[in-house]
């Protein structure tokens, strides 16, 4: 374990930025984006949710992976390859890096999607515990806590008086704590008492938010029958806009479209973001499945809480940032969601 | 620096030609297709499926309808239905499209071996049958009895005609019962829908029933096997949702714990009945 004094913390920025893409969560205008070190916006360490989640480093909001030419019926096809050089996130909070997890499983099993691997190879993630959880995380309904080391952080930070504790955590990490040498400090004995107070404040205060207590357990794996509850389904989603809102600032979904941009005999093919909340999402020539948004909310609550559960080992598709409610216009909320449906059984 | 190892991406299509093209009724054409070398475009099981693309239109996913017995090629039996089906309908023979799979499970061959078979088409549906159909047909000993029930709405409609009229009526062993759904002239066969003649066929139900077809016919032909005494674990068929990626991480083709991507298109009918019902 090391320390970094925050007085130093523009420095080693500066160190980071001169051998890797380094980006910082900045905010402008009342959003606060993961950003590059050079663009505008002011770093804010503060503020626990990027608008936008990190899966969008990893599977970008649209990404073209085809160029094509047709000429007299034939085709000819460019690939489009992703660059190899490293790049650092630095202050991703646990329960955004915990849905690197989530999504690998779907990305990195047969057959390996080699644009998310290659985005996902080249990231260097240094995480930041959230020092004042907000009244809406209920990150720790998934065993996530502000202080939570995934498999996918690289290196951990802890603030804690004029310090940020530096724990490294892997090989990648390491190449970051070798470029800081000058600028990281030895830890004390007096600084693990101060960083021990601090860890137990956190959990406290976690312990103490309103939805900490929420029970996931009695909802796992029965589909059927929480499928069948029509009628609480109807309630829970009546007031649904099928914005799309839900899905888009969600760190877990993941279900994409893939089109076709067309020039004159030239184009591209691309993926993007697409949302289950959309009428046309399975739409087919004969006609729609899912015919009433019922249907849709439906879908997207029992693939985070039952479907991914059921096909990976019980986790969740859910991380529990609150972005979904914060942004629903109409407050729908999967906390309520997951209340009605465990009350209800 | 840039890798080259998304070339290998699923996601990333082959190139590949038509050899033929066969225009079987109005709407549906079945596309020979084949490796710019002129070899199979990729090894597959019948009921497994293939994606096409047609830049700038896009791609859209189909059962391929021969058997892996008929070596290199593969073929898809396609029915005009919106703008990508549309342009295959223009293509001729030399032009090239793009193509990636094979996608999905397959029909389970080694357990049909020794049993008798009773297939179930209703139009289209035909199409992903016939793969398994002649596969059966070119290793004709090793199964039992075979019956083919097919019907589509007019005599033009039916798919394969050479296949239904000529080549599998002359099989030893295979009878072949076709069906239209309203009179026509020149029709001397039966008139009414697959569900009924299958039922007034009345076959013993010591058989194994694969079933494709629209959903509608689907829906009433397990209905009415369960009525004459087939267990659902007797009864395969196929389901059919919009897919993009075709590997079951795209999320369109999501019922319940299943990708039909990935975990179909060919289901047992107990695993169906597991689903919710959404398909």
């Amino acid at each position: 374990m090391k320390k970094i004094s925050k007085n130093n913390l523009l420095l080693a920025w500066q160190k980071i930025d001169e051998k890797f893409d380094l980006f910082l969560p900045k905010s402008e205008n009342g959003n606060v984006k993961f950003k590059n070190f050079e663009e505008s916006g002011e770093v804010d360490l503060t503020t626990l949710k990027t608008s936008i989640p990190l899966k969008n480093f990893v599977f970008p909001q649209t990404e073209t992976f085809l160029k094509f030419k047709t000429k007299d019926k034939k085709i000819k096809f460019d690939i489009t390859s992703v660059s190899e050089d490293e790049y650092v996130i630095f202050g991703s909070r646990p329960c955004d890096i915990k849905s690197l997890e989530i999504l690998d499983n779907i990305f990195l099993r047969e057959p390996v999607d080699t644009y998310y691997k290659a985005h996902r190879d080249r990231a260097i993630i240094i995480s930041l515990a959230c020092k004042n959880p907000e009244s809406s995380c209920f990150c720790g309904a998934f065993e996530i806590e502000p202080t939570s080391v995934n498999k996918a952080t690289d290196i951990s930070l802890i603030e804690a008086g004029d310090f940020y504790y530096w724990n490294t955590i892997s090989e990648k990490g390491q190449k970051i704590t070798e470029l800081l040498k000058d600028v990281l400090e030895e830890v004390s004995s007096e600084d693990l008492v101060v960083l021990n107070i601090e860890k137990d404040r956190i959990k406290l205060e976690l312990e103490k938010l309103p939805l900490n207590s929420l029970d996931l357990e009695k909802i796992d794996g029965d589909l059927q029958e929480i499928f069948d509850k029509e009628k609480v389904w109807k309630e829970l989603s009546r007031r649904c806009l099928a914005c799309g809102s839900c899905t888009y600032v969600c760190p877990t979904c993941h279900c994409y479209d893939v089109k076709d941009y067309a020039g004159n005999n030239a184009g591209e093919r691309f993926r993007c973001w697409d949302s289950c909340m959309f009428s046309d999402f399975t739409l087919m020539a004969h006609g729609n499945p899912r015919t009433d948004q019922m249907q849709r909310v439906r879908q997207r609550f029992m693939h985070k809480l039952v479907y991914y559960p059921n096909n990976h080992e019980g986790t969740y598709s859910c991380v529990g940032c609150g972005r979904c409610i914060e942004k629903c216009p109409v407050h729908i909320d999967i906390v309520k969601v997951i209340k009605k449906l465990v009350v209800n059984k | 620096m840039a890798c080259t190892c998304h070339e290998k991406d699923p996601l990333v299509p082959k190139i590949a030609k038509l050899e033929f093209v066969r225009r079987d009724t109005p709407d549906v054409t079945t596309f020979r297709i084949v490796s710019p070398e002129g070899e199979a475009p990729f090894e597959f099981k019948p009921g497994q499926c293939a994606m096409i693309s047609v830049p700038p239109l896009g791609e859209a996913i189909f059962s391929i309808t021969s058997s892996p017995t008929e070596e290199g090629y593969i073929e898809c039996s396609i029915k005009k239905c919106g703008a990508v089906t549309d342009y295959l309908h223009t293509l001729e023979a030399g032009d090239e499209i793009g193509i990636r799979g094979p996608y999905g499970n397959n029909f389970p061959i080694e357990e049909l071996k020794n049993k008798d078979l009773l297939f179930i088409g209703g139009g289209i549906g035909l199409a992903p049958l016939r793969s398994v159909i002649n596969y059966v047909m070119d290793r004709r000993d090793e199964f039992g009895k075979v019956d083919i029930v097919y019907g589509a709405r007019t005599p033009e409609d039916l798919v394969h005609p050479n296949d239904i009229y000529n080549v599998w009526p002359a099989e030893k062993n295979t009878d072949v019962y076709l069906t239209v759904d309203r009179e026509a002239k020149n029709w001397n066969g039966n008139v009414g829908f697959v569900p009924n003649y299958v039922k007034e066929l009345g076959f013993d139900t010591n058989k194994v029933a694969l079933v494709c077809g629209p959903p509608i016919m689907i829906k009433y032909v397990l209905q009415g096997l369960e009525e004459i005494g087939f267990k659902k674990e007797q009864v395969y068929t196929t389901l059919e949702l919009k897919m993009k990626c075709g590997f079951g991480k795209c999320g369109r083709c999501n019922i319940g714990d299943k990708y039909v991507c990935k975990d179909g298109p060919v289901f047992r009918c107990d695993e169906i009945t597991e689903l919710p019902d959404e398909y």
